[in-house]
């Protein structure tokens, strides 16, 4: 064992340095940076967008008298719910025809309020007017009570939290996590499939064959691609903390998971680095035995894919912990890292973690042998002859039959 | 320059490499088919044979690289070969480095591999580059290097570890005279030290020069195995007759299935030995212009042991060979 990892690390160290001192991994590093980039920058416009321009317009066509009213009626509602308005109230000259409104260019008017309070007419297509009848019954009544309209005075007690609020905290926190781990797998571990060819390409495979178990190849790679992807994260944390700082302040905007954010952070690291070498093991296992970087392009897809039915597995249980099916995610290996980071934000039970790390790692080492004996059968052509697993079966199951 | 530890003693061994029985089918194809070999602890030993005789596919048994399907083999006592890497160097037949690693980490890489810390490899790797004329391009990417110096930094990877086993699968290849020349002395040098060299080739040449022992494979199977002298002793030696006169009684002495091109004949030595032969070209009045023995060659005795189809890849000479 001590050999195997002394050889792993050999490999892992020279895969390491040829991708850090590379150019390209300058590019790997500012990639992922560029949309953080974008984001901010974005983030102001679309948040404009979603206040002004996507909010659907009410044309109003009542008398001055009461589409003031109106407007009152949605600033009262507004002051009550905290919240934005979800329709714009657009005033027009009292009489105008709701149709030529409608039909006007560059308006963008999606329902014609005409006729009267009293007797309100909505005019507009189907779809709108499903939509928004009953926020613009709501304004009008409002409007119509004024100030008749009984107001009850609530008394508020504040107190610091409630099991409620924790819960739905820690199952957003739990959320984030799970997504994160997913995108940061699924952007890294696929980096994994094409890592063999370069030694098929350059011949080095037979130098290795001769010289270290195939094992320590396979775990070498794993451990170089591991350590550059946590340089990545590394950098790329760094950025968004910066970013966030610069625009926001120091403030952290998640909530607190059950087991702390000390605890929570390591086990993030942790169920990474599993999910990461679980996938990443079978990645190689697979990519080992594609002859060319065709051949990797062409099953990177199915790669994906899969990937995501893991996460989805994982994701769609987040808020049923303890039930068949989020067992089922937790003991199913390629997604229990997801289930079980979503669980650290909920549950502050250590123990679990233990068991499902210790599970884990099993199935990463049985995926690393399954796919060295892959490697030195199909790609080394040894063991040939007839002597693996399937053959026994079918010479069992032929003699069985005789 | 000492070895990495290495668990067998040499004094132990009568054989550094030892086979039996071995092995190794693709599918239908039988490309190893029960091959004994034992090669001599120190000893210059080579694997002879036409392409697709099967010498690759041995040497990647004998390493572990891939595992037989019948038959079992030990390197330096040991049947894991993998267990006693640090005491074996391997040259594969298909030439392969990183092409962006300098020369030196890529002779310091091959060490580590093989148990060698990096700083020594690294150390030693440019004293073998200083040896070899190459110090200059110990800090050029590989892929800067011209193809021969590029085979010389594999070949001086393959050794940088001082292993007590060095196996080389056609090391010849590709290289031009020049380097076929070091290369040679390189072996030369490594088996006076007392490192066992076995060695694959399809250059009869470089065996006959090099090797104290030799096997002739052809077809997956040894045809024949021992020294370069018991295989040329195969062969009866050549005698070449030049006569003045091209009849008369003397002709009963010369062997009727003779080769004869004019006044020149061709024909195994007598069984009896010369003198019956020439004392009737005397007697006989033949005229003698000239008359000698010869004595076969490795080639003739490849082409008389494995057949005249397995030795059509082979090249009897250095200057045959590709580059040279």
């Amino acid at each position: 064992m001590r050999e195997l990892l002394r050889a792993a690390f050999v490999v892992a160290r020279r895969d390491f340095t040829a991708i850090i001192f590379s150019k390209a991994f300058i590019l790997f590093l500012i990639g992922p940076l560029l949309p953080l980039g974008i984001g901010v920058v974005a983030g102001g416009l679309g948040q404009r967008m979603a206040t002004e321009s996507l909010r659907p317009v009410v044309g109003i066509t009542l008398s001055a008298k009461e589409a003031q009213a109106l407007e009152d009626g949605q600033a009262r509602l507004k002051s009550l719910f905290y919240r934005r308005p979800a329709i714009q109230l657009r005033r027009y000259a009292a009489g105008e025809q709701p149709d030529a409104l409608l039909a006007r260019k560059g308006e963008r008017i999606n329902v014609v309020l005409s006729g009267t309070l009293d007797r309100p007419v909505l005019t507009g297509r189907q779809g709108d007017i499903d939509r928004m009848r009953g926020d613009i019954a709501l304004i009008a009544s409002i409007a119509r009570a004024g100030s008749a309209l009984p107001e009850t005075a609530v008394t508020t007690r504040i107190v610091a939290d409630s099991s409620g609020a924790q819960q739905q905290a820690r199952l957003l926190t739990g959320r984030l996590a799970q997504i994160l781990l997913f995108l940061l797998t699924m952007l890294l571990a696929g980096m994994v499939l094409s890592n063999m060819v370069e030694e098929k390409t350059n011949k080095i495979i037979e130098i290795l064959a001769a010289a270290i178990p195939v094992d320590a190849i396979f775990l070498g790679k794993l451990m170089a691609m591991l350590a550059m992807s946590f340089v990545g994260i590394a950098v790329w944390s760094s950025a968004t903390v910066a970013v966030y700082t610069v625009f926001v302040g120091i403030s952290f905007p998640l909530p607190p998971p059950a087991m702390g954010w000390p605890l929570f952070l390591m086990l993030a690291a942790v169920y990474f680095a599993t999910a990461y070498t679980l996938l990443g093991s079978l990645f190689i296992g697979i990519g080992a035995q594609a002859a060319t970087v065709r051949d990797v392009q062409t099953i990177s897809m199915p790669i994906t894919m899969t990937q995501v039915m893991f996460f989805f597995l994982a994701s769609f249980n987040v808020d049923r912990m303890g039930q068949p099916m989020e067992l089922l995610a937790v003991a199913f290996p390629f997604s229990s890292p997801f289930a079980m980071i979503a669980r650290a934000a909920q549950s502050d039970a250590l123990l679990p973690h233990l068991a499902a790390l210790a599970w884990q790692w099993l199935w990463v080492a049985l995926i690393i042998r399954i796919g060295v004996r892959l490697f030195r059968r199909n790609v080394l052509k040894s063991g040939g002859g007839g002597r693996g697993f399937f053959s026994r079966l079918r010479v069992s199951i032929s003699r069985s039959g005789t | 320059m000492n070895g990495v530890s290495d668990p067998v003693s040499p004094n132990h061994l009568s054989y550094a490499v030892e086979g039996h029985g071995l092995v190794k089918r693709f599918g239908d194809f039988h490309a190893v088919d029960g091959i004994d070999i034992a090669v001599p602890v120190g000893s210059i030993y080579g694997i002879l044979g036409p392409n697709g005789a099967g010498k690759t596919t041995l040497l990647r048994m004998l390493l572990g690289i891939i595992d037989p399907d019948g038959g079992h083999r030990r390197l330096l006592g040991e049947a894991q070969p993998l267990k006693l890497a640090r005491a074996i160097g391997y040259l594969p037949e298909e030439r392969g480095l990183y092409p962006a690693m300098k020369a030196v980490e890529a002779i310091a890489f091959m060490g580590a591999l093989r148990g060698l810390p990096l700083r020594e490899g690294r150390r030693r790797g440019r004293a073998l580059l200083e040896d070899h004329g190459l110090g200059e391009a110990a800090d050029k990417p590989v892929r800067a290097l011209s193809k021969g110096m590029a085979q010389t930094v594999q070949l001086l990877g393959t050794i940088v570890h001082a292993p007590r086993l060095i196996v080389l699968d056609e090391p010849f290849s590709g290289l031009d005279a020049i380097n076929q020349g070091k290369l040679e002395a390189l072996i030369r040098r490594q088996a006076a030290d007392g490192v066992t060299i076995l060695f694959s080739t399809h250059v009869i040449a470089h065996a006959e020069r090099l090797c104290e022992r030799i096997a002739i494979v052809a077809g997956g199977r040894i045809r024949f195995e021992g020294s370069v002298g018991a295989a040329r002793d195969r062969l009866r030696p050549q005698v070449r007759l030049e006569t003045r006169r091209s009849d008369g009684p003397w002709r009963a002495a010369v062997p009727a299935d003779a080769l004869v091109e004019g006044n020149v004949w061709s024909f195994p030595l007598p069984l009896d030995g010369i003198e019956p032969l020439l004392k009737a070209l005397v007697d006989g009045d033949a005229g003698i212009e000239s008359l000698s023995i010869e004595r076969p060659g490795l080639h003739d005795a490849f082409v008389a042991i494995a057949g005249a189809e397995a030795a059509r890849d082979m090249v009897p000479a250095i200057d045959e060979e590709d580059g040279a």
